[in-house]
């Protein structure tokens, strides 16, 4: 088998290292061989963040090569864009409407992304999720589930949630299951 | 971190926690670190389970300190580890020298940050240390390697009475795979120390470095024949030498342009096994050297060679090597098409995307002082930086840095600013930072006369490498309570001409405090104390308690006067102040600001 190879990108401080733990934990316990690769320092204080994961029978490189990514899930859309360095005109990407702190519009960034690739999904996770639970928080999870739902992720919906469950703290597992069922939901 | 002490067969695990693995593997008894990403993790995982697990483990106040604890646990019979990024080996390194004549079997674990990451110092290659300081140096290039090459280097470093360093970077940091486990030895915390030879003396020294010498004979025996420095059969006459992650990106590279070249994998770098980079390089007419920053494996081949080579003329001297880079090198050699998705985005991928500027948290107290610094003293002055989350000031809307150097450097650097001007510096550090490197460096201010004016950004924590406790804490590394050493008392003890510790939060008397201390004659110290709002907010939110929240209740133009508070919570829409409430986090200085405008949500 080829390699699968995601990148999870957005803002420091969105859930980005926990979205990747868990899909990296989901597809060990599908039985892939996986590597991650992620940064650790001021990605708290609002940097942009870029981990990459990838699964397969047998991995080699934790960093995925220049214009080799098969799906992009972006948190925030103008990370979507920087990520599209790793994409190809059959990377799939999957973002975030929100743009946060950058001088730009969704529009331009959509334009932008599509001269790469045409496999676009676009989602107001955060306008959902705040709905659903009041903040921006389980924002990540939905996308998870959101990415399950589209059939986008070569894993099971009962990986995921296992992984899900021995990564979030009880107390606000509840909610969390709430936002990830609404998304695997929508087809 | 908790797959580390799991009696499973394998985990996950980042190269930072295998290096722990490793250790426990080993029998550790003793580990020492000062925080420093990308090496932070491995003392935070110490910090966890080293109570549970019977190992001494503490954060020291600098590297030097944290190297020579463990020093004298190895002298006393205790396996034992430092674990340090590249910076911090800089600092230890005083000790590290004298300490590899001196027959002290200790592991030396180093961490380099190609590409910068979390470092704003420079792209040092730890590597030349191995060669400077004559220490056996191992380079894993993955997990399961940085986990048993971490046995090994205990190993070795008994057999030899050494210090043996493990040489990381941040790709092998912070990069998980799958680690296959043996048992946990429990080591022993308690030794002996035995009066003997551990003594420097000029008559001795010379025969010492004989001695070393000789030592080094013996380990190059080793690395001759050791299977970390491993041949991989291929096909041609082409051959590649590499070491580290650059390892993964030549096989991932390889795999792409669907080929097999013969190749050398150094992982025990020094001594250089010369001979069976001899042996490999025979049948080969050209051979291409894969390193990340320094081409220190590049001069070593070229001293045993003639054959054509290729290395940093083909690879980036600069920043962090990337798959494509290697990639795109070996394509170039051997005249092969790259694969289309990389060419069709190098193609189409030149959009430039506007950089993403890290900000202080929101709440974040460091805020507040630059504001008042800015505020009370204009943004004129000479301000000394220094290694920290406030490091973030030099960025608008502050733009209140004139350097950042090294730790403690703030107040070094600007004690000869204040000599040689008639300008007061204003000086920048933070408190981890102050009792690393700034308390000499303050002495030295006072002792000698200068003119300045010191702030200490006192957030409790050593914040920006993931709230590690230090002396002002008042817990150590392992959770116990301790005592809380205060920095005022320093200053006091230090003979400053004026201290005070002002809270942040308490906006308004905190910027006639600046005003006050800036206005006195010769050194002062002010304390700015306000807990960092990450570690603070989190703690909060686990006792279930909710933050205040704040919004803009009247508009008015005065309120553009928050722009340069620069609160990434505050913002203008349609013409309109509001307060985003998804980021708030309720410290109350835009309140403080302005009272008519802004008030507590009910």
């Amino acid at each position: 088998m080829k390699s699968f190879n995601l990148i999870i990108t957005g803002y420091g401080g969105q859930g980005i290292l926990t979205l990747t733990e868990i899909i990296s934990n989901a597809a060990l316990k599908q039985g892939y061989d996986v590597k991650e690769a992620e940064l650790h320092g001021l990605a708290q204080r609002g940097g942009s963040l870029d981990c990459h994961i990838r699964l397969g029978k047998k991995i080699h490189s934790p960093l995925i090569t220049r214009g080799k990514a098969d799906l992009i899930i972006a948190l925030e859309a103008t990370e979507a864009l920087r990520a599209c360095y790793w994409a190809n005109k059959k990377t799939v990407i999957l973002t975030n409407s929100k743009i946060f702190r950058i001088n730009t519009n969704l529009k331009r960034i959509l334009n932008k992304i599509k001269g790469i690739t045409k496999n676009l999904h676009v989602v107001n996770a955060d306008e959902i999720v705040k709905k659903m639970t009041g903040d921006i928080t389980a924002v990540n999870i939905f996308m998870l589930g959101y990415a399950l739902s589209k059939g986008l992720l070569p894993l099971k919906k009962e990986f995921v949630w296992k992984a899900v469950e021995e990564k979030i703290r009880k107390r606000f597992l509840e909610e969390n299951k709430k936002v990830f069922e609404e998304a695997v939901k929508k087809k | 971190m908790k797959d580390i002490i799991t009696n499973k067969k394998r985990g996950f695990l980042f190269g930072n926690e295998a290096i722990v693995r490793g250790a426990l593997e080993s029998g550790i008894g003793y580990a020492a670190s000062y925080p420093g990403t990308p090496a932070s993790e491995i003392g935070d995982c110490f910090a966890k389970i080293a109570k549970d697990i019977g190992v001494y483990f503490e954060w020291s106040t600098n590297e030097k300190i944290a190297l020579e604890g463990a020093a004298g646990a190895a002298f006393s019979g205790v396996k034992s580890l430092v674990s340090v990024k590249h910076y911090g080996l800089n600092v230890a390194s005083d000790s590290l020298l004298p300490l590899v004549y001196l027959e002290c079997p200790l592991v030396v674990v180093i961490a380099d940050d190609p590409g910068c990451f979390s470092s704003v110092q420079t792209e040092q290659d730890s590597r030349w240390y191995s060669k400077l300081g004559k220490i056996p140096t191992l380079e894993p290039s993955n997990s399961q390697e940085a986990k048993d090459m971490t046995k090994f280097a205990f190993q070795l470093s008994s057999k030899y009475k050494i210090p043996v360093m493990i040489r990381l970077t941040t790709r092998v940091c912070y990069s998980k795979s799958l680690v296959n486990f043996n048992k946990i030895i429990k080591g022993k915390a308690k030794g002996k120390f035995l009066k003997k030879e551990f003594k420097l003396g000029s008559s001795q020294t010379v025969e010492l470095h004989k001695k070393l010498l000789e030592k080094l004979n013996k380990i190059k025996k080793e690395s001759e024949k050791s299977c970390f420095n491993l041949v991989e059969k291929g096909k041609g006459n082409v051959g590649v030498i590499t070491s580290g992650v650059s390892y993964d990106y030549i096989k991932e590279a390889m795999q792409e342009l669907n080929i097999k070249l013969p190749l050398l994998k150094i992982g025990f770098s020094f001594p250089f096994p010369v001979e069976k980079v001899k042996n490999f390089v025979k049948n080969l007419k050209e051979v291409i050297i894969v390193e990340e920053v320094d081409p220190i494996l590049e001069e070593e081949v070229r001293k045993i060679t003639n054959i054509e080579i290729y290395g940093k003329d083909l690879f980036p001297k600069a920043g962090e090597l990337k798959p494509e880079h290697v990639l795109i090198g070996i394509a170039k050699i051997l005249n092969k098409p790259l694969p289309e998705e990389l060419e069709e985005n190098i193609e189409k991928f030149n959009i430039k995307v506007e950089k993403r500027i890290p900000f202080f948290c929101p709440g974040c107290p460091h805020r507040a002082t630059f504001y008042a610094v800015k505020k009370v003293l204009g943004k004129d002055k000479i301000f000394g930086g220094d290694i920290g989350c406030y490091m973030l000031g030099a960025y608008s809307p502050y733009k209140m840095q004139d350097f950042v150097v090294s730790m403690g450097a703030s107040i070094g650097v600007s004690h000869g600013i204040a000599k040689t001007t008639s300008k007061k510096p204003v000086i920048f550090i933070g408190d981890s930072t102050f009792f690393h490197a700034g308390v000499p460096a303050l002495l030295n201010l006072v002792y000698n006369k200068a003119d300045a004016l010191v702030i200490v950004l006192d957030n409790r924590w050593t914040a920006m490498t993931g709230h590690q406790p230090n002396p002002g804490t008042g817990l150590t590394g392992a959770g116990e309570v301790t005592k809380q050493i205060d920095i005022e008392e320093i200053a006091k003890a230090c003979k400053v001409d004026f201290v005070k510790t002002s809270n942040v939060y308490n906006f308004n008397q905190f910027c006639k405090d600046i005003k006050e201390a800036y206005n006195k004659k010769g050194v002062s110290v002010i304390i700015a104390k306000g807990e960092c709002r990450l570690a603070a907010v989190r703690r909060l939110i686990k006792q279930g308690i909710k933050l205040p929240k704040f919004s803009v209740v009247k508009q008015n133009s005065k309120l553009s006067e928050l722009m340069e508070f620069g609160c990434p919570a505050i913002k203008k829409e349609k013409g309109k102040f509001v307060i985003d409430k998804d980021l708030c986090w309720g410290c109350a200085v835009c309140k403080q600001l302005f009272p008519e405008f802004i008030k507590v949500e009910k």
